[in-house]
């Protein structure tokens, strides 16, 4: 049986929320009515006037190949941090969970990483890799010149990946252990008297029970993979070099803000929108709907 | 960009400090810049010698950090209405203001505010870049400079040459006597410095960067990089890159280039005559160093090269007695004794004709340390300006040099054949106009 609750006065409700629109008006439709508006017109950069460009701004990053390359970069991207993130958080939280000596020192030592800001973390992670004075020279040093991500960009965007995962260490743990902690310990058990190893029992019993954790985590890493890099970029490597790290939200910012051409980096961010928008919506609809077990 | 903050605000409050000494009952005005390090420290003691020279008007001094920087923020600053009165704007960013209708001319600024100014007195190259067609000054000429040519004396000396470098083929002799003996680093290259080792180089060849002669013909001009000159410059530089002879340097990399040069680790490097100022400060002890115009090739005639530098405009948008504040600050820097101080501080060069006679006239260039600065002087004046030589005038120009920028790492860094790297980035760049031309229909240069 359902239980619902109904307001008589039909103004209250509106008035209860009323804050909460506000602010989402305000913050989050405002802007991005804004950006839709710029996104059909040329807009000059200095504000006093625009014309109308119909769809000419998509047609026209559609038609760049560098577009593209960012589009695939940043695939790639967010594919590679959210694997290595969740499967590092992943081994983590499962070692955790056994309850082995120091967990409840490790439990919440592995959350740090998640405190810690992107553009801080950009910047040691920035002195660990650098090329020649870094933690990394001593690489440099026995095999000069295989290290250098100010010129090989390949180099540049392990670099940020590697750090983006890094961070994402945290979240996706706490996650991980909450989930794995709420399994009735009775099934590890029993896999175990069946002769089951910690290994075979991860894969055959814990995992599949906790498919849709990691279903959640992967859409809301990769959503945040797509739209968080941009502070680590920016501190990290700027994009460069030659537009190695440049990712589809960093290249709008380039666009929109160094090359001032406000409706193309307009453009750009709705195509953004609407990915992160299917990404959500295969979220809500598809994952938790139909991952669960019972 | 969070340091650059803190930075800004810093030297913000920093300038609050100082300038709330004296009266009260001032009007208050800002002047955001784009200069950073030495040249910003500059800056800040230019402005309290204002606010301490008169009890009306008080200057607050905000860095920005780069051109870029400033360029960006005063549009972001712009649209949200809470500009500066004044900003700096440098040389390729004129267009961009130019265009935009945010500004009060300077002519109309000093006239209005009862300041005579000899407009004629200011180096023709200079007024030519920051006036219209008809000659009316816009921007307030400020810091003005063009790339030099820097060696270590020392170094050049030990391998057998003596004197200063003419030539890209003394350059790659000497680089490769250097590199014999032992020298790391005979030239240090700026994979992202587009404005010396590419802008400069095709004024210096009396190559187009653009047609419209340089894009003052009108807004439907098309880049030339990728046809003259500058392509063969480019194969050379890879070519010097590959043997050891020029090494990259920039920021990105670890360490710049100027910094590369006066720690000695660098014996050669080309940059602004502005940084002659801040190398005489922080060469290494007894370091000899000299600066020259920059090399030609061997059989070519020199042209003169660009102003480069910055211009400050006044914004639309402050008060009646800010804008008095603002002409009250353009006559204080052209006094001939706040000029003469900040051409010796720095190396910007005098912008006026009576300037620099005056300085030439009380021998300041004739002994070190500042001996050597009169050949920025000789290197702008080398001819008269020719249809490629009197500037650059095309729209977001700093979306091009972004693209130069990346052909030249491309052909270094990723061995991308130079024509390619070069059309490329010159088809990307014809991109940019035409899209400039499509947001401003209809309207003429001014």
């Amino acid at each position: 049986m359902e239980r619902r609750a109904f307001y008589q006065n039909p103004v209250l409700p509106w008035l209860l929320l009323a804050p909460q629109l506000l602010l989402v008006l305000v913050f989050f439709y405002w802007p991005t009515s804004q950006a839709l508006f710029w996104a059909f017109t040329l807009e000059q950069p200095w504000g006093g006037g625009n014309t109308w460009a119909g769809f000419n701004n998509f047609l026209y990053i559609f038609g760049d190949g560098r577009y593209w390359a960012t589009v695939a970069r940043s695939a790639f991207y967010a594919i590679a941090v959210s694997a290595i993130s969740m499967c590092l958080a992943l081994t983590l939280a499962m070692f955790v969970d056994r309850a082995l000596k120091g967990t409840r020192m490790f439990q919440s030592v592995f959350v740090w990483p998640y405190a810690i800001a992107a553009p801080a973390a950009g910047v040691a992670f920035r002195f660990i890799f650098a090329p020649e004075a870094g933690l990394i020279g001593a690489v440099n040093e026995m095999w000069p010149g295989i290290w250098n991500p100010a010129t090989n960009g390949f180099h540049a965007l392990g670099m940020v990946i590697v750090c983006h995962a890094w961070l994402g260490i945290g979240y996706n743990f706490i996650f991980f252990l909450a989930a794995l902690q709420m399994l009735p310990k009775s099934l590890s058990e029993a896999g175990a008297m069946d002769g089951a190893r910690p290994y075979r029992r991860m894969l055959d019993i814990q995992l599949p029970l906790i498919a849709p954790t990691v279903f959640f985590l992967l859409i809301m890493n990769l959503i945040s993979s797509f739209t968080d890099s941009f502070g680590l970029i920016d501190v990290m490597t700027e994009g460069g070099p030659i537009n190695a790290t440049e990712v589809m939200v960093y290249k709008l910012y380039v666009d929109g803000f160094k090359g001032l051409d406000y409706s193309g980096a307009a453009a750009q961010s709705i195509v953004l929108m609407l990915l992160v928008i299917a990404l959500t919506f295969v979220q809500f609809r598809w994952v938790e709907k139909r991952v669960h077990y019972n | 960009m969070t340091r650059t903050k803190l930075l800004s605000a810093a030297t913000t409050i920093a300038a609050l400090a100082l300038a709330t000494a004296p009266a009260m009952a001032q009007t208050k005005f800002e002047f955001w810049y784009g200069l950073s390090g030495d040249l910003s420290e500059r800056i800040q003691e230019m402005c309290g010698t204002f606010n301490q020279s008169q009890a009306d008007y008080e200057i607050v001094c905000v860095s920005q950090e780069t051109y870029e920087n400033n360029l960006q923020n005063t549009i972001a600053a712009f649209r949200a209405d809470k500009q500066p009165t004044v900003t700096q704007i440098s040389d390729g960013g004129t267009l961009d203001l130019m265009l935009s209708g945010a500004y009060v001319p300077v002519r109309q600024l000093m006239e209005e505010n009862g300041y005579d100014i000899k407009w004629d007195d200011y180096f023709s190259g200079i007024a030519s870049y920051y006036s219209t067609s008809s000659g009316e000054l816009l921007s307030m000429p400020f810091n003005s400079s063009t790339a030099m040519f820097y060696y270590n004396s020392d170094a050049l000396k030990a391998v057998g040459f003596e004197g200063a470098p003419q030539t890209w083929e003394q350059v790659e002799k000497i680089a490769r006597d250097l590199k014999a003996a032992g020298y790391d680093c005979p030239v240090a290259f700026d994979p992202t410095g587009t404005w010396q080792w590419f802008e400069q180089f095709s004024a210096a060849h009396n190559q187009p960067i653009a047609s419209n002669g340089n894009g003052f013909g009108g807004l439907d001009a098309v880049v030339q990089f990728n046809q003259g000159k500058f392509v063969d410059q480019l194969t050379w530089i890879k070519k010097m890159y590959d043997e050891g002879l020029f090494v990259a340097k920039s920021k990105a990399i670890g360490e710049t280039a100027n910094d590369a040069f006066v720690n000695a680790k660098c014996q050669m490097s080309s940059s602004s005559i502005a940084d002659h100022g801040t190398f005489g400060k922080q060469a290494i002890e007894g370091m000899l160093w000299d600066v020259t115009m920059l090399p030609l090739w061997e059989g070519t005639e020199r042209t003169n090269t660009l102003v480069g530098g910055a211009s400050l405009w006044t914004l639309k948008g402050s008060t009646p007695d800010q804008y008095k504040g603002a002409a009250a600050f353009y006559a204080f820097l052209a006094t001939p004794k706040q000029a003469e101080w900040w051409s010796t501080v720095t190396g910007y060069i005098p912008v006026t004709n009576s300037g620099f006679k005056a300085m030439t006239d009380k021998g300041f260039y004739s002994a070190a340390p500042y001996k050597g600065r009169e050949l920025a002087i000789q290197s702008l004046t080398a001819t008269p300006p020719t249809e490629y030589t009197r500037g650059v005038r095309l729209g977001n120009f700093g979306a091009i040099r972004l693209e130069v920028a990346n052909a030249m790492q491309e052909v270094l860094f990723n061995n991308v054949p130079v024509q390619q790297a070069l059309d490329a980035a010159a088809e990307r760049s014809n991109a940019v106009l035409r899209k400039f031309e499509a947001t401003y229909p209809g309207q003429t240069l001014p």
